[in-house]
């Protein structure tokens, strides 16, 4: 059946609601955060018919919560919020997606544009040759199984312990850079010699790693806590498990095939496949993700380090204070067991986010000290050549979308598409006359990644503060771009 | 309407990721048009290294959880072993699937996959010709 509009019950001009008796498998409401012309985009490929989808998880609490960056994924959309209540309800590997912990990344510097203008070039080669990139990459270090296993175990604080940055990174990392309840043995054979070889590689795709310039302050107090400055380059990593974790989730949604069977659990697509939390499935994956999600955290960590050192190199004895300082490090793929306040009632559920952010606001557990009164640092990168955004998590994301935001820009144009009506070299030199270098291992993966392929990721910025989800902090915009 | 060679692939539009139409006139046919779409999506190309011999046993409760098997067996060998198999020789049954295969190293590959999807994954017979829609995830 084809959705359209009329489907949908007009909440205000940035919140719409289909109904949960709008298809009789439905056991939730779905409430998408969309413009109108956000959700007419929507609606022209098949996210809107995912997210109904994932409403027929059992176990489902409150409404699933849809970004504005919303767009078609497998199973769920990307941009997809679903929160199953802990642990009698269902855990979906597809609801978190192949690239566990995929997530963002920020460091900020006091190195004034017109200080390191003159060595963008530098710092994107050195940056290139320090931090691996490209399709299946090793890392720098090969772990060996006992390493690998503290890696699952510890996540950043394995990298910490190991010369990989300093113990305040660790507390500016969403869930301090480590998952409890991680035990290596719920991995495969196949999932671990993929892990052990390639800690401390960003992978090809849409993985990044961005110099910016903060361009312009909102909130100065917030920026403040952040470490941001005005007029100073700051620097994006974006990337995940790797092989680790797609080998997790692969290994997980074909064995809950079967899983799904056994539980007589009835659903609309074969992705959505999941498992009851309290069931021996349930644990094994929740152990499984949980071994990746540590996993990224120490790669994202190391990469810090790396892109440290690259700026050490190129910097040190030109420029003052070269130091990159972590602002927050956020995963927008991720299972988290968190509670939350669902119809007066406290709950613990399990919060999937499929490319969205977790933005937790003012006073949330969990947060750095320093960003209490803030509320957490939300990252949100445009397109390639854009601006990204740092927003804060604001309360109303903890009553809208379980302390979730946007994630990015979002895909408006298929990649196939995108390469039909882009020539990567043509963009590379587009995007060097507007200043910004670029360093791409494919061209024509440069080409798919095009900002004509994305939503306006001002756009999507807008209707996240004006529905309250999170508060505009700082501006970023691009300065050069290293990509797989 | 243009005709269909009895065994091929295509690439389809898809939202954020790839997807490949595959058909062909039995189900080994299907398996081997879909690991040579899968490697024309990544771009992966062979080179002219001597050749290493593989066998795979694969268990799974339907077809589809075969192919999905078999599909991201491919993609563990090729970035772990480096090998794009350029032979491939099956046995199909029920819930069972035996590969004889035979690889080289890839020059070079332009796009990562990073898994097989189960996405609205459904082997279907018709006018004598299998087909199947496969979405990759990237």
């Amino acid at each position: 059946m084809t959705i359209t509009l009329q489907a949908f019950n007009k909440i205000n001009d940035y919140e719409w609601e289909i109904p949960a008796d709008y298809r009789p498998d439905m056991r939730v409401p779905v409430r998408f955060f969309a413009s109108r012309r956000l959700l007419e985009d929507a609606l022209g490929d098949r996210s809107v018919e995912q997210a109904v989808n994932s409403t027929t998880l059992p176990g489902l609490v409150g409404r699933v919560a849809v970004m504005p960056d919303v767009h078609q994924g497998y199973g769920f959309p990307i941009g997809g919020v679903a929160a199953t209540r802990y642990p009698e309800g269902v855990i979906s590997p597809g609801g978190i997606g192949y690239d566990i912990n995929c997530g963002v990344r920020l460091l900020a510097s006091v190195i004034p544009l017109e200080a390191g203008q003159p060595y963008l070039e530098d710092l994107a080669l050195a940056l290139d040759q320090k931090c691996p990139s490209g399709v299946g990459v090793k890392g720098g270090r090969a772990l060996k199984p006992a390493e690998l296993e503290n890696v699952c175990r510890q996540g950043s604080a394995w990298a910490v312990k190991h010369g990989f940055g300093e113990p305040v990174d660790i507390s500016r990392t969403e869930a301090g850079g480590c998952l409890d309840g991680a035990d290596p043995l719920s991995l495969s054979h196949q999932a671990r010699e993929r892990g052990q070889g390639q800690l401390g590689s960003l992978g090809a795709g849409n993985h990044f790693i961005e110099i910016d310039v903060v361009e312009q302050l909102f909130d100065a107090k917030a920026a403040a806590a952040f470490g941001l400055v005005e007029g100073c380059l700051a620097l994006q990593i974006h990337c995940g498990s790797r092989g680790l974790g797609h080998q997790v989730c692969t290994d997980y949604v074909q064995s809950f095939q079967d899983a799904v069977r056994r539980y007589n659990i009835k659903l609309p697509d074969r992705e959505l496949v999941c498992a009851p939390m309290d069931s021996p499935e349930g644990r094994n994956y929740l152990s499984a993700m949980r071994c990746a999600a540590n996993y990224a955290f120490a790669n994202r960590q190391v990469l810090a380090v790396h892109a440290r050192e690259a700026f050490e190199q190129v910097l040190a004895g030109k420029v003052k204070n070269w130091h990159l300082r972590l602002v927050y490090d956020i995963a927008h793929n991720m299972g988290n067991i968190e509670t939350h306040e669902i119809d007066g009632r406290k709950l613990k559920v399990c919060v999937h986010r499929k490319g969205a952010t977790r933005a937790f606001g003012p006073g949330a557990p969990g947060l750095p000290e320093e960003y209490k009164a803030s509320g957490q640092p939300v990252l949100v990168p445009g397109s390639m050549g854009t601006e990204s955004w740092v927003l804060a998590g604001a309360a109303r994301a903890m009553e809208l979308s379980f302390g979730s935001c946007c994630h990015g820009a979002g895909r408006v144009m298929s990649r196939s598409a995108a390469k039909h009506a882009v020539r990567g070299e043509q963009l590379k030199r587009e995007l060097e006359a507007q200043g910004i270098h670029i360093r791409a291992g494919s061209l024509p993966g440069l080409a798919e990644e095009a900002p004509q392929a994305y939503k306006d990721v001002s756009e999507v910025v807008k209707v996240v503060i004006e529905t309250g989800l999170a508060k505009k902090v700082a501006l970023l915009k691009p300065l050069a771009v290293i990509k797989g | 309407m243009k005709k269909l060679l009895p065994e091929g692939f295509r690439e389809v539009s898809h939202g954020a990721d790839a997807a490949l139409e595959v058909w062909a006139r039995d189900l080994p046919g299907l398996f081997r048009q879909a690991a040579q779409g899968m490697y024309a999506l990544m771009g992966a190309t062979p080179t002219r290294a001597n050749s290493t011999s593989r066998t795979l046993s694969l268990f799974a409760s339907d077809d589809e959880s075969l192919l999905v098997a078999f599909l991201s067996q491919l993609l563990f060998l090729l970035e772990q072993e480096s090998l794009l198999f350029t032979n491939i020789v099956l046995e199909l049954q029920p819930g069972n699937l035996k590969a004889t295969l035979e690889g080289i190293p890839p020059g070079s590959i332009q796009r990562e996959i990073k898994a097989v999807t189960f996405n609205d994954l459904a082997i279907c017979q018709e006018e004598r010709l299998y087909r199947v829609s496969i979405v990759f995830d990237l």
